[in-house]
């Protein structure tokens, strides 16, 4: 059954444009595709290796922006998009390592702050330089892929399975990832860094490693982003993104790849599908009651209200996250099992 | 001249910011100093501050009095009042949010820390809507002073950034006072320096992490107050930036580091009133997080902290 299970599903969502034809819904899908790599990239950095990165977002931006100046008018650059998706990934992951190279030998929490000011800092540049970027408008008139001639255009469905093609390449790639030398050691930081780094680990190579691997991901996500929506500006890549993601994780199970998948679905069909589904509904019957204060509300308000209490029930309740990995349970739990004769040994 | 007035301008302005963030910034780094977390939802405590005191005016028939004095006497009240509410919220977060994972990996707290300040935010927006909210601009005007602008050596100042001054200096003392000379005091900084060690000393451990978060908080709130008489509106997304820079002030001072925390507040205001007069007002968070991450990189202990060794 566990090996059936993820054929049964792929061959399903493969299915989904086929059965469901309205094309704002399978944009939707194609956009909780993206939250799926994002959240795939993030849990590289939080996931395995236990680095809390918070201003995850600009990752995203660096991979947008890089494919929006070197395929749009704006420098009259149009460059393939096919390419262009690993050399944005290259550049977003060049970027991680600037940023990780001189910070992660900061303790956690440090680290956190340091990647949040980073978070903040990117989108800012981004809206100031307007001479390059477009400004607060940014950049429109994005080129769309073509493949074999067929132009993606505005359709949501080629992106639908273009995401899905490549979040099945990342999850084999992620697969055995955590299980080769690297992904080991990753789990041997997260577990316990000066333990690691006496066992022989360069704990600095390795988290250097999950840093820039994590923002290639986000490089990625971005292209595609900016190639479906074929505009970008600097407010799409702000602290409320990097929540967004960092709730998915934390809601599906950092570290475990079938958690993070159904994390990064729930809060992007709940962020792109549900919540404006429901606000029309909402609406739809305040006007038809004649009730002002039904037909006026608009449920995306509380969205964040919303992943701020999934961030606090889910870390103070159930850690390990709706599926969690065995080792990371059984990490976050120690305390519980192990918590009698510790205190009285301490 | 007009280039030097300029610059004294400035550098007036940026210690009234100053004030503000350092009465930030002392939460921050009392709450680090004691539990080692980074509490993210302090920011929106400061706005929080601004949003008790505005329903506490609302609630006071202000045009009935005319009196400079009884005006002040009001201000002192409210800034009291939303210092004690926001210091019961300070209390109840660490207790709801943080305590239960006291022993858990850092990134839990720092998670759930996330949480309470997004909910916060939201909770503040459905409050009072999503727009800037105007803040009474209660207090007499002037003090027998043209346009509420002292002149001191040809260097205009505004009683609100005086005021913000003085409030934030006076908070200060008093908060000097109460770590310094009070047994309450003692206990907070024996808990940070080797919370097992005050426990076996007779200290009640949460009971002292509780005031340090009420002392926080209520500073925070204090700070809430006086941005609203210094900016004149408030908005429920203002503490998320300011506590940013905040924290920077605590980092820039030495977290955990008192005298630290309000040096590194001033400075920061400094720096950012100066970015905006001789760079531009759209770089100035960039400047400071730049800072933020620079001291973080080359000398995370601060101006005055000390270095601390990872804890084993």
């Amino acid at each position: 059954m566990k090996r059936v299970l993820p054929f049964v599903i792929v061959v399903a969502l493969a299915f989904v444009p086929l059965l469901d034809r309205n094309a704002s819904h399978i944009s939707a899908y194609a956009d909780t595709g993206g939250l799926v790599l994002l959240a795939f990239g993030l849990n590289i950095i939080v996931g395995y290796t236990g680095l809390l990165a918070l201003g995850f977002a600009a990752f995203f931006a660096i991979g947008a922006y890089t494919y929006a100046f070197l395929a749009s008018p704006q420098f009259g650059i149009h460059l393939n998009f096919w390419p262009m998706i690993l050399v944005s990934a290259a550049v977003a992951a060049l970027f991680g390592l600037v940023l990780g190279a001189p910070t992660l030998r900061l303790r956690g929490d440090y680290l956190a702050i340091v990647t949040l000011g980073f978070g903040e800092i990117v989108p800012q540049v981004l809206q100031n330089l307007d001479k390059w970027t477009g400004g607060p408008d940014g950049i429109a008139g994005i080129d769309q892929p073509r493949l074999f001639g067929f132009g993606f255009g505005f359709n949501p469905v080629p992106y639908y399975y273009l995401y899905m093609a490549i979040i099945l390449v990342s999850l084999w790639l992620l697969n055995n990832l955590r299980h080769s030398r690297i992904g080991r050691s990753w789990m041997a930081i997260r577990e316990d860094e000066l333990a690691a780094a006496h066992m022989g680990i360069n704990t600095t190579t390795a988290k250097l490693a999950a840093f820039s691997l994590g923002a290639a991901f986000a490089g990625v996500a971005g292209v595609l982003f900016a190639a479906k929506l074929s505009t970008v500006s600097p407010s799409g890549f702000d602290f409320n993104t990097s929540v967004m993601i960092l709730a998915a994780l934390v809601l599906g199970g950092m570290g475990n790849l079938p958690g993070v998948i159904t994390g990064a679905t729930i809060i992007g069909l709940l962020n792109f599908l549900i919540l404006p589904q429901a606000t029309n509904w909402v609406q739809t019957l305040g006007q038809q009651l004649h009730l002002a204060s039904l037909a006026g509300i608009d449920l995306n308000q509380y969205r964040f209200l919303l992943y701020g209490i999934i961030l606090v029930t889910v870390m103070l309740f159930r850690p390990e996250g709706l599926i969690p990995s065995a080792t990371r349970r059984a990490e976050l739990h120690a305390e519980e099992q192990s918590g009698a004769p510790a205190q009285a040994g301490a | 001249m007009a280039e030097i007035h300029q610059f004294f301008q400035q550098l007036i302005n940026g210690i009234a910011l100053g004030g503000m963030y350092a009465l930030i910034a002392l939460g921050y780094t009392m709450v680090y100093g004691i539990v080692e977390l980074i509490n993210f939802a302090h920011g929106d405590v400061y706005t929080l501050g601004s949003y008790f005191s505005l329903s506490i005016l609302a609630l006071i028939p202000l045009s009935r009095y005319t009196g400079g004095w009884q005006l002040w006497l009001i201000a002192a009240c409210v800034i009291i009042l939303a210092a004690f509410l926001c210091g019961i919220v300070g209390v109840l977060i660490e207790r709801l949010a943080y305590r239960r994972l006291r022993n858990a990996p850092r990134l839990a707290p720092l998670i759930t820390a996330i949480g309470v300040s997004l909910i916060l935010e939201n909770l503040m927006q459905i409050w009072k809507g999503t727009s800037e909210v105007p803040f009474p601009q209660f207090l007499p005007r002037g003090l027998g002073q043209p346009d509420n602008v002292f002149v001191i050596a040809g260097v205009g100042i505004h009683e609100r950034a005086l005021i913000v001054v003085v409030v934030s200096i006076l908070a200060m003392l008093v908060l000097n006072l109460l770590v310094f000379h009070t047994k309450l005091g003692t206990a907070m900084r024996a808990t940070a320096q080797d919370r097992d060690a005050a426990q076996l000393m007779g200290i009640d451990i949460n009971a002292t992490i509780a005031w340090t978060f009420f002392i926080g908080a209520a500073l925070a709130g204090v700070a809430g107050f006086i941005s609203g008489i210094y900016y004149g509106t408030t908005f429920f997304l203002n503490g998320y930036q300011a506590g940013l820079k905040a924290f920077t002030a605590a980092v820039l001072g030495g977290i955990g580091n008192i005298t630290g925390a309000m040096l590194g507040g001033f400075l920061i205001g400094i720096v950012e009133a100066m970015t905006s007069q001789y760079i531009s007002d759209q770089w100035t968070s960039v400047v400071v997080f730049s800072i933020l991450i620079l001291i973080l990189v080359f000398r995370p202990s601060g101006l005055l902290g000390e270095q601390v060794p990872e804890k084993v």
